[in-house]
């Protein structure tokens, strides 16, 4: 179909190598390196990362239309209201 | 294709003006779903992060019950079903239903894999008495009381990302059989696009719950 961008296999071949080696930091990160509470931190920062790799590579939103991102980006904008809502009561209680 | 059916590899249901269009509605359709998706993942994910807080021993008690190199072989279990499922929309943008079809089946096996690790650890955890319910559960395989919620969450979340697979696995038998007859086409592959849109979702929502459960 013209207009649409066709993935090529080693695109998507490199999208899985990073995913793979992104998951190997994660479990090596919060196994043998001691943060603290910071690895917590580290774990979701490297999980949020390969979430974006999944969805602008494999889910096609970096050649996709501005609509589809909005719906994805408005579904996280009110996954984060909730979480700072929740985040702000909890914080602040006596 | 019987008359007044329309072949849907070369030209668009009546009710669009064109296969671009049809395809577009149709995907966004998918988003729309997708972002319904997160939005339902989140809300456990909340909840899971305000008890991790009150309770934070309980966390890590809990996490350290669950066996991380299981989830890490499932991790990439379902990265790699990930990949061939990507691949596959490549195939069918590219008209070629015959190798999207063995994408297809290679994701599926791997659905088929995690499950089965799944269904092992499931079973241990209940033999241990840690499934909280059902008068299952032993007071005594734990240190800390509060644990018993960390495993409510655990079984909750990926209970619930389970029947995502399970649902996943019947989608992609769906699209296997059409694969097989020929029913898409470089103009037509909505439907390919659409399960792979599904499919990331769940590994998405998986990457964040490897870490939060089994090594956090």
């Amino acid at each position: 179909m013209s207009g649409h961008h066709v993935v090529p296999f080693k695109t998507n071949l490199i999208t899985f190598i990073t995913l793979v080696v992104l998951t190997v930091i994660t479990v090596l990160t919060a196994k043998y390196v001691d943060l603290g509470e910071f690895n917590l931190t580290l774990a979701m920062v490297i999980a949020t990362f390969k979430a974006t790799v999944v969805a602008l590579w494999f889910m096609h939103l970096k050649y996709d239309t501005w609509m589809n991102r909005t719906i994805m980006l408005s579904s996280i904008a009110f996954v984060s209201l909730l979480f700072v809502i929740s985040a702000v009561d909890l914080f602040t209680r006596a | 294709m019987s008359t007044g059916k329309v072949d849907r590899r070369v030209e668009p249901s009546h009710h669009f003006d064109s296969m671009i269009q049809e395809h577009e509605a149709g995907k966004q359709g998918v988003w729309l779903f997708m972002a319904t998706e997160l939005m339902m993942f989140g809300a456990l994910f909340a909840g899971y992060f305000i008890y991790r807080m009150k309770y934070y021993d309980a966390w890590v008690e809990g996490g350290s019950l669950l066996d991380w190199k299981l989830g890490a072989f499932n991790t990439i279990v379902l990265l790699l079903s990930s990949f061939t499922m990507a691949q596959a929309v490549t195939d069918s943008m590219q008209g070629n239903n015959k190798k999207a079809f063995r994408n297809v089946v290679i994701t599926t096996a791997c659905a088929f894999i995690f499950m089965i690790v799944k269904y092992f650890e499931y079973s241990g955890k209940i033999h241990h008495g840690l499934f909280p319910g059902l008068g299952v559960w032993n007071p005594e395989a734990v240190e800390v009381a509060e644990t018993k919620l960390f495993m409510t969450f655990y079984f909750v979340m990926t209970g619930l990302h389970g029947i995502h697979i399970l649902i996943g696995i019947g989608l992609m038998a769906w699209l296997l059989k059409r694969l097989k007859n020929d029913e898409f086409s470089k103009d037509y592959y909505t439907s390919v696009e659409g399960v792979g849109l599904y499919w990331h979702i769940v590994d998405i929502i998986w990457i964040f719950l490897f870490p939060l459960m089994y090594l956090i």
